[in-house]
């Protein structure tokens, strides 16, 4: 047994866990729950490495109240039942002090009462719809509206974009933000939408809606198709000559790493609205893929959601460090207001709903896979779950 | 939606909507085949058909690399090479498996069902821990990108056209073989009636093995084909799968013919509503459609007849 340090004993055990966590004099447990099995695999393995990469930094920094952090990682395997088991094997057996996990809507949703009945702290990384928010979640992606507002305002602005044509994977996520696009394009910008419509999950066949997109001829193509779809999608849209530096497609469902796997040379040209690029030019960014790098292999991208993710471990660190204790309930109460300065995105600051205020910006792809940042909002972005007028 | 366009574009989109329904069937075809030879002609459910035709996608990114460090001079052609090495690995493995697995399985047709399907699970666990998590970006040589203008606004995509072309070739090679070939005959005898070509002398056991393997083979080259126009990952195989049942399924499992048509049925319904449609509605309709018709066909579009 180590010898707690001495920032330990100023915060001793007693008082900062009175409920029973699992922390002691020198060390504090924390649980990893992403899907490293399955369908799902493909996207969390990112978060997964992001999230280890900031529990090092923090515990080589001294961890948190003097305490190093140890993490206990379970598999979801991309099945929602088995991520609420190991949720509550979490909560329950292992008393760990928080969880970051959890990636699409459908296993956070899955894990939500779990995390409400036995009291638990989830940091959850992904771009959702929003339209939730719970005093057990802090959501460090963006809700829906900071993710396609902006957006949508840039391309009217920049490209004078008068019509659009919707496309979606067909499951909440697209659809919901779809809904939202629509309401923004027809009732603030009063613009036209001239085609919306949804494929089943896993679809590989585009080549009659590209017909149909020929044949309206939409200033912009909103796509928010996700998984192996994407990668069919971009590859048929350029097959049909579809050439994305003159027809200009917008999208929220393409990171750095879904290019790799459609590869740039198909994707070249097209706009993504997200809130973070592996290329932003900035200190912390820098400092932040140099340690992902040197942690991971060089070949590694970094997109949106993994520098969402890297923020959960930082997040929960300041927030436990202000509240000085590790009990969920103070945990929670403290959140609103923590700011994180070294965020690889920038300055980022918990609201009252739990979530991040952040900016958000557009991005070019380019041949190499990466993005170029064309645009990002000046202010921070409030994030808004429940959005009025867009319902 | 037709009011604001003249009667040249509409035309052009005709056509290339037609177009579209080709390229659909010729993918539903090549995915179908080797499914349909290895249920069709032994009664054995193989789940892990998906997985053999991604193993032929990672052997055509691997090849890609491969060509690329070593001979980029030969770049633009290595997709050939690519296709030969995906038959040869997955028609390998699927001989292994069989030899392993399938044989011990054959009177209980059930229990093939559950362990192909477990099969797909290791596969897809191998995949990942070889390959990595991500699905990855397999490169095409310039020439087999973008599409050709025919006339006017009327454009046809390269890798359409060689999907196509591809199709035709391995049907008809298929076909010679099941129907002119010696092999081809034991097959159809075996099929026929097992005990009767046991006891004039086939050997069925060696006539399982080749046929599993090359319906394997098969499966790898569609594989390497749909780099083209899908991804690359160890869970895509689970894309293909459901259309590929539903192909054989509709077509009447024991013939090559019923493939055939039912690949054609089920694309051209497809697209076809897809176009007057939304995509998932058109997926709706024709499942339906499916039912319906072998509600009334329970034995698919063709049947063998043969007698028990």
């Amino acid at each position: 047994m180590l010898a707690p340090t001495a920032l330990a004993q100023q915060f001793p055990t007693a008082k900062v866990n009175a409920t029973g966590l699992a922390v002691t004099d020198t060390e504090v447990t924390v649980g990893i729950l992403h899907s490293v099995t399955g369908t799902m695999a493909i996207s969390e393995t990112g978060s997964v490495q992001a999230e280890k990469l900031a529990i090092e930094q923090i515990n080589a920094e001294g961890g948190v109240l003097g305490r190093k952090i140890k993490f206990i990682q379970e598999d979801g395997a991309s099945d929602w039942p088995t991520f609420a088991e190991k949720a509550k094997k979490l909560l329950v057996n292992d008393k760990v002090a928080s969880v970051m996990g959890c990636w699409t809507s459908a296993s956070r949703k899955a894990v939500l009462p779990v995390f409400e009945q036995y009291n638990g702290m989830l940091y959850y990384p992904t771009f959702y719809e929003g339209l939730e928010a719970s005093k057990n979640v802090i959501y460090t992606g963006q809700e829906a509206t900071q993710q396609i507002i902006a957006g949508l305002d840039w391309v009217q602005k920049e490209k004078g974009a008068k019509t659009f044509y919707l496309l979606g994977s067909d499951y909440i996520w697209p659809r919901t933000s779809n809904k939202i696009a629509r309401k923004h394009i027809e009732n603030f910008l009063k613009l036209k939408v001239v085609g919306e419509e949804y494929f089943p999950l896993g679809s590989t066949q585009f080549n009659s809606v590209i017909n149909k997109i020929k044949l309206s001829k939409p200033d912009v193509i909103y796509a928010i198709i996700v998984g192996g779809s994407n990668v069919a999608f971009y590859k048929q849209l350029k097959a049909a000559g579809i050439d994305l530096n003159k027809q200009t497609l917008m999208t929220i469902s393409v990171t750095e790493d879904e290019i790799d796997g459609i590869g740039g040379e198909n994707i070249v040209g097209g706009y993504a609205c997200m809130k973070y690029f592996q290329s932003l030019d900035n200190p912390n960014n820098k400092a932040f893929v140099a340690a992902f790098k040197k942690m991971w292999g060089d070949k590694i991208v970094i997109g949106d959601v993994t520098q969402a993710a890297y923020l959960g471990p930082w997040l929960w660190k300041l927030t436990v460090e202000k509240a000085g204790s590790f009990d969920i309930d103070k945990v929670a109460a403290a959140s609103p207001g923590i700011e994180f300065k070294g965020a690889p995105e920038g300055y980022v600051r918990i609201h009252e709903n739990h979530h991040l205020w952040s900016k958000t910006r557009v991005g070019r792809a380019r041949l190499d896979g990466q993005y170029d940042l064309i645009y990002e909002t000046a202010e921070l972005m409030e994030p808004d779950p429940y959005p009025k007028g867009y319902q | 939606m037709f009011g604001d366009y003249s009667l040249a574009e509409l035309g052009s989109i005709l056509v290339m909507q037609g177009f579209s329904g080709l390229i659909l069937f010729s993918v539903f075809l090549l995915m179908a085949l080797g499914l349909a030879i290895i249920f069709g002609q032994m009664g054995v459910i193989n789940m892990a058909h998906g997985e053999f035709m991604i193993l032929g996608a990672y052997m055509t990114y691997l090849c890609s690399h491969l060509f690329e460090a070593y001979f980029p001079s030969l770049y633009s052609g290595y997709f050939f090479v690519a296709m030969a090495v995906a038959f040869i690995a997955s028609g390998a493995l699927g001989l292994l498996v069989e030899w392993l697995l399938i044989r011990h399985l054959y009177a209980r047709p059930l229990d093939t069902l559950l362990a192909t399907w477990g099969l797909s699970l290791i596969m897809q666990q191998a995949f990942r821990s070889t390959f990595g998590a991500r699905e990855v970006g397999v490169e095409l040589p310039q020439w087999m990108m973008g599409s050709l203008p025919v006339a006017g606004s009327i454009e046809v995509q390269i890798n359409g056209l060689f999907v196509m072309g591809l199709t035709i070739i391995i049907t008809a090679v298929v076909a010679l073989l099941l129907y002119n070939s010696r092999w081809g005959l034991q097959v159809r005898a075996v099929v026929s009636n097992r005990t009767m070509s046991g006891a004039v002398g086939i050997d069925t056991r060696r006539v399982d093995w080749l046929t599993f393997g090359l319906g394997c083979g098969i499966a790898g080259i569609a594989g390497s084909a749909f780099t083209m126009i899908g991804s690359t990952g160890p869970t895509a195989g689970q894309l293909y799968i459901v259309d590929t049942f539903l192909v054989v399924v509709f077509g009447g499992a024991q013939s090559l013919l019923g493939t055939v048509a039912s690949a054609f049925t089920i694309s051209q319904s497809q697209s076809t509503l897809e176009f007057f449609l939304t995509g998932s509605m058109a997926k709706v309709l024709t499942l339906l459609m499916v039912i319906g018709l072998l509600m009334l066909r329970p034995q698919g579009l063709f049947v063998l007849k043969v007698r028990r």
